[in-house]
């Protein structure tokens, strides 16, 4: 008799813990332009969602509102199960949970952001040490094996201007891999690459994708879309046109701006 | 040494430039060390109001950007000499009509306080918009990335902006050290005595006008070539990690 009721329980719970990020509703302006016109997405642990769009469509916006980079019109935003308390204005009511939430979200830039001043090394440990606590000698070891994971190992002490594109945006996924984040996102992780060093920090990502890691990833890599995402979500002008498995989405495109943007990008 | 000297011609100024009297170096060197403790301590006061200033010209409210506003135009607009006098006098005078309306009567303020706080307050206008321009020169996506990882706002400052800002500062606020050793000889102006009221003093008694003052322009020489290899060696340590520019436009 108490079985069935069990196993209802166990089914219910979990569905609400596999949520990792939930964004109800978002709208962003700036000024009058309206950026976001009511987007809603939801991504459940092991998710990789890749985010594509022409440019103008909003789609760094919503990633960068996720964390609030950018600070969201309205709408609601809840990472991990938990709401993140907005005014009406859409600033976070307490800046001390968002920055809680901010050390779970390891986010890479476009133009990688490494502080300049700071060796490899000391980048991936200066949000574990500083801001999450990390014992220094613990931060490090687990930072020399990130390091070491993302092809860089021997890099260690070098500063960042002296590497290359793409061994900049290894290190800057290092360093979000370093405060093991629930949730990565990524914005435009190769668009100020070089072609030919593309290929690495994809393989990288790749390799996220495949441990099952939770992703949001803005990006123009139709093919590696195709390749690692678990859902697809076309934006245009603000608004989610059309969204599903990168199958349906790519193979199998309904609405004709998808069809006439895999055109040209593709 | 002494033949040297002799042959020089110059034995009467060493005489006159020995540490220990009737020679007048102690003096000279005395001056020198109260300049250099105030312009240490008003190059630090400076530093400390520039801070604050650039971050609430950067970051604050309406008022906060109108006040400061006020405060860099007007301090870098009036001579320093009149406002040394301004805020000396007035300074010493609120001092002491706070102190008698609590009943403690007269109080003698220290040449060297005083001298800081008004040298500090030039200062601080000036550090103000060399900081400012710092912090705006570095990159935003490296304050962003601080954010973006959960770095609290003062901790952000910390590890991050004031390291980043260190390399385009430098060569603003060597310059303000170096001016700030010298506005020193101002404070002679209200009886301080420091290098410059030392020196005219020692060279109005013997009537050496031309020794002392050579003598006087030799230290506050040397002040500024170890200043200079002073800052050379934090210029490196800020640019750290940033390719030098040498070569490069070839």
């Amino acid at each position: 008799m108490a079985m069935p009721e069990l196993t209802a329980d166990e089914e219910q719970v979990p569905v609400e813990e596999t949520e990792a990020i939930r964004v109800t509703d978002l709208h962003k302006s700036f000024g009058t332009l309206e950026v976001l016109k009511g987007v809603s997405l939801t991504a459940h642990k092991g998710d990789v969602v890749a985010i594509i769009g022409g440019s103008g469509s909003g789609k760094s916006t919503f990633l960068r509102c996720i964390n609030f980079l950018e600070t969201p019109s309205s709408g609601q935003i809840v990472i991990n199960g938990e709401e993140v308390l907005m005014r009406p204005d859409g600033m976070p009511v307490k800046r001390r949970q968002i920055e809680r939430i901010r050390t779970r979200l390891g986010m890479v830039f476009q133009a990688f952001n490494l502080w300049t001043h700071r060796t490899l090394l000391e980048n991936v440990i200066e949000v574990p040490v500083h801001v999450l606590k990390v014992p220094r000698a613990k931060a490090i070891e687990r930072a020399q094996a990130l390091l070491e994971r993302v092809g860089l190992g021997d890099r260690a002490d070098t500063f960042p201007s002296y590497l290359s594109g793409g061994q900049q945006q290894r290190a800057a996924i290092a360093r979000a891999l370093a405060v093991d984040p629930s949730v990565m996102l990524f914005d435009e992780p190769t668009s100020a690459l070089d072609p030919e060093l593309v290929g690495e920090v994809l393989t990288v990502i790749r390799d996220l994708a495949a441990e099952g890691r939770t992703m949001l990833l803005v990006t123009h890599e139709m093919k590696f879309a195709r390749e690692v995402a678990t859902h697809v979500v076309y934006l245009f002008e603000g608004r989610i046109e059309e969204q599903g498995p990168p199958e349906e989405v790519f193979g199998n495109p309904k609405s004709a701006r998808l069809q006439q943007f895999l055109k040209t990008v593709g | 040494m002494d033949l040297i000297l002799d042959t020089l011609g110059l034995a009467k100024s060493a005489e006159l430039l020995s540490l220990s009297p009737p020679g007048w170096g102690g003096n000279l060197l005395r001056g020198l060390a109260n300049s250099l403790q105030i312009a240490f301590g008003a190059f630090g006061f400076g530093l400390l109001i520039g801070l604050f200033g650039a971050s609430g010209k950067l970051y604050g409210g309406v008022v906060i950007r109108d006040l400061l506003a006020i405060y860099t135009t007007v301090i870098r607009a009036v001579p320093e000499l009149v406002l040394i006098l301004i805020l000396y006098y007035v300074g010493t005078d609120l001092i002491n009509q706070a102190s008698s309306a609590l009943g403690y009567g007269r109080v003698e303020i220290s040449g060297v306080v005083a001298g800081i706080w008004v040298l500090g307050i030039v200062q601080g206008a000036y550090a103000t918009e060399v900081l400012r321009g710092a912090i705006q020169a570095i990159p935003h996506g490296q304050i962003e990335a601080a954010r973006a990882f959960g770095m609290p706002s003062f901790m952000l400052m910390r590890r991050v902006t004031i390291p980043a800002m260190m390399s385009y500062a430098t060569p603003g606020l060597a310059n303000l050290w170096l001016i700030a050793t010298k506005d020193t000889a101002l404070l002679a102006i209200v009886g301080f005595s420091e290098l410059t009221l030392e020196t005219r003093q020692a060279a109005s008694s013997t009537r050496a006008y031309f020794t002392f003052f050579l003598a006087a322009g030799a230290l506050y020489m040397i002040v500024t070539l170890f200043s200079g290899a002073v800052f050379a060696r934090i210029e490196k340590w800020a640019r750290r990690g940033q390719p030098s520019l040498r070569g490069a436009g070839k």
